[in-house]
């Protein structure tokens, strides 16, 4: 098991290193002129050499290039162009909104995902069936934004209109007031803001996590321990929790990793739409406003949690699944 | 009912007896298309005769109506006088697909709502109530609601979002169609080479493929459309292709690793074929079905990143009608009016469902070990 983590981490190593370059050259080689933003006709050539030189940006790619692997190894993601700080310091900022949102959303899917895949599942060709596959295929074809805006419209703006009993607030991680809540309140206001973000993101990646989870559930049912546990006179919950749950499970795992980048590429879009501010929502302003390092550690950060979540999910299924561990 | 009966029919009402036979695919499809655009050329009979002296599109629009007709028509008048017209052909692979496809009902209203999609974007400029830059009055027309004379209202600078959304779905359709021929082509390729190459290019390729799946697609995608502008369709175009190659890659290659020790390769082999010969005319033919299935799924998809990166301001600009700008139009105005956003947001589901449930379909009835 311990040369089967390491071989995957040394693996990993040369992923994250072709992943950096790919990065470096994207964002570098692309046109459009990251001292633009700094500069008007009227500036002078001399100064406008002078903010090429603070920048770096004098020198040739190359050189740029190894200078900055060198300071990635050190931790050191350089300066960022628009907001004067060391993009380390701006990512530490915002990654825990994105972790939280990320989190979140994939827990609450994979609990929404299985549970309705195990009903479809053992209810096989029922009503109720294809009810959640119709509506599941719905929400898989939805684009997340507009799931978002929707679930703003309903349960914010609309909630207010109508005068629900919960309205749920439409931006940010924390009321404006957060500061002189109490405790309790708090945690309340932080779960408050949490619900639709996460939600709309749950909802769309929940409809795949059923649909997988229904054929694998479905695959297992079907085997002859399963009839076996029936025969020996077992309750209905306990064959499918205890046994077949188990192993119907094994393949799901996989689909944590698979599921990464859409999630990242989702809390992009909700992060926009609900004002959150996370990881996201920077990289694309810092795109906008062609901020190259923070592009570049954005991209860079989401890419490594990628590949670690990829890893995570490949020990995982060789911890519950022996017989994959030694190809 | 005689045969002469059914001619008849046929030809008063194509697909009527098709339908009628139970075989509601072709059935379904001629006779709506022949109901709407008899009703179409009816209603719109000054417009229909204009396009042909008009703009290309207009043109286009006109042709899709005649072409769409006599399709129809003559469709089910062979049918009928051909009662087993189908069972002469031999029973290939293909031929057991089409029936296995035509089994499965959901799939074949997929492949309805998507080719009547296809055939609502072309006839767009004949039938859309309203130019879909033209602004009516803004004091009067601003932001109106659903029903009346616009059917689906009016966004903020007084446009008609029907006719936004269909003149939107020609981009999007287009859109889609075309980078995904761009990333089926290079997927298709790429996986051929490497599967069947294998050794260091295989190893080269596929780390360049996993490199590129490990990155967020949207991130990606968001980087190199700021950077490079895509502001226009034919660089959105060119991007979403260029970016969606990697999945079909993957797949390809997964399918030539089991092909290349079948027999039949080794034969060519034998046979002295040059390795650019085995893999044109005799590996990628094999996985054209596993290459259809993951076309028709990828549509969908690229339909809603594009949507995703107008929405994001990184795609089309406004006022060029695209679904996600219009989605992202009416974010600012979700209080005063809620139908600028949902409705094209609508418009994108009912396309991709339709995509989907097509692709599925396909994969269904393409695999023979999911055929029963």
């Amino acid at each position: 098991m311990r040369t089967f983590i390491a071989r995957r981490l040394l693996g990993a190593i040369p992923l994250v290193l072709g992943i950096a370059t790919l990065i470096f050259f994207v964002v570098n080689l692309a046109p459009g002129d990251p001292t633009a933003r700094f500069l008007n006709p009227n500036t002078s050539p001399e100064a406008q050499e002078q903010v090429r030189v603070n920048l770096g940006l004098d020198q040739p790619l190359p050189i740029r290039y190894v200078r900055w692997l060198g300071a990635l190894a050190k931790g050191d993601l350089g300066d960022s162009f628009s907001h004067n700080r060391p993009v380390v310091d701006i990512i530490q900022e915002l990654l825990p909104n994105t972790l939280l949102l990320s989190f979140s959303a994939i827990g609450l899917a994979f609990i929404l995902g299985i549970l309705l895949g195990i009903l479809q599942a053992v209810r096989q060709y029922s009503l109720l069936d294809s009810i959640a596959s119709m509506v599941g295929l719905f929400f898989y074809s939805m684009p997340s934004f507009w799931l978002a805006l929707m679930m703003v419209l309903l349960f914010s703006y609309g909630a207010n209109v109508w005068d629900w009993p919960i309205q749920f607030p439409a931006s940010d991680v924390q009321d404006i007031e957060y500061a002189f809540f109490s405790p309790v309140e708090k945690v309340q206001d932080r779960l408050m803001h949490l619900t639709l973000p996460a939600t709309s993101l749950a909802l769309v990646l929940a409809a795949g996590i059923a649909r997988f989870t229904r054929a694998s559930m479905l695959d297992v049912i079907r085997q002859d321990f399963i009839r076996t546990a029936r025969a020996k006179g077992l309750s209905e919950p306990v064959v499918i929790f205890r046994h077949a749950l188990r192993n119907a499970l094994i393949p799901v795992i996989t689909l944590v990793g698979l599921y990464l980048p859409f999630l990242f590429s989702g809390t992009v879009f909700i992060e926009t739409v609900f004002a959150w501010p996370g990881m996201g929502k920077l990289v694309v302003d810092s795109i906008l406003e062609r901020d190259y390092p923070v592009v570049m550690g954005g991209t860079l950060v989401f890419a490594v949690m990628v590949v670690v979540g990829n890893l995570v999910s490949d020990v995982l299924y060789a911890v519950v699944d022996p017989r994959i561990r030694h190809d | 009912m005689t045969d002469r009966r059914r001619v008849i029919l046929s030809a008063l009402l194509p697909g009527f007896p098709q339908l009628a036979a139970g075989r509601w695919g072709g059935g379904g499809l001629s006779l709506t298309v022949w109901l709407a655009f008899v009703g179409l050329l009816l209603t719109r009979w000054a417009r229909f005769a204009a396009g042909w002296g008009g703009p290309l599109d207009h043109k286009i629009a006109s042709l899709t109506v005649v072409a769409g007709l006599i399709g129809a028509w003559g469709w089910s008048l062979y049918d009928v006088s051909n009662p087993g017209g189908v069972k002469q052909s031999g029973v290939s692979q293909w031929s057991l697909a089409a029936r296995a496809f035509r089994k499965n009902r959901i799939a074949v209203a997929g492949v309805l709502v998507v080719v009547w999609v296809y055939l609502i974007a072309l006839v767009t400029p004949l039938i859309a109530p309203h130019d879909p830059a033209a602004q009516a009055s803004l004091l009067t027309a601003r932001m109106v609601g659903p029903g009346g004379e616009f059917v689906l209202g009016t966004d903020d600078l007084a446009r008609d979002v029907l006719s936004r959304i269909l003149y939107g779905a020609r981009i999007s359709l287009s859109i889609g169609f075309v980078a995904v021929g761009i990333s089926v082509t290079i997927g298709t390729l790429v996986g051929a080479v490497s599967g069947y190459l294998g050794g260091w290019v295989d190893t080269v390729l596929m780390r360049f493929v996993d490199m590129v799946i490990s990155f967020p697609r949207l991130v990606l995608l968001i980087s190199l459309s700021a950077l490079f502008d895509t502001n226009s369709i034919l660089m959105i175009t060119v991007v979403l292709g260029f970016t969606q190659w990697p999945g079909t890659a993957r797949v390809v290659r997964g399918d030539v690793l089991s092909l290349r020790e079948r027999e039949f390769i080794e034969a060519s082999r034998a046979l002295g074929f040059s390795r650019r010969r085995i893999i044109l005319r005799h590996v990628i033919p094999n996985v054209l079905s596993s290459v259809i299935v993951v076309a028709t799924l990828a549509i969908g998809n690229v339909i809603v990143l594009e949507a995703g990166l107008s929405f994001l301001g990184l795609g089309l600009l406004p006022p060029t009608p695209s679904w996600g700008s219009m989605v992202a139009g009416g974010r600012d105005q979700l209080l005063g009016a809620w139908w600028m956003s949902t409705f094209p947001g609508l418009a994108i589901v009912l396309t991709v469902v339709a995509f989907n449930l097509a692709g599925e379909g396909l994969r269904d009835a393409l695999d023979p070990r999911l055929r029963t």
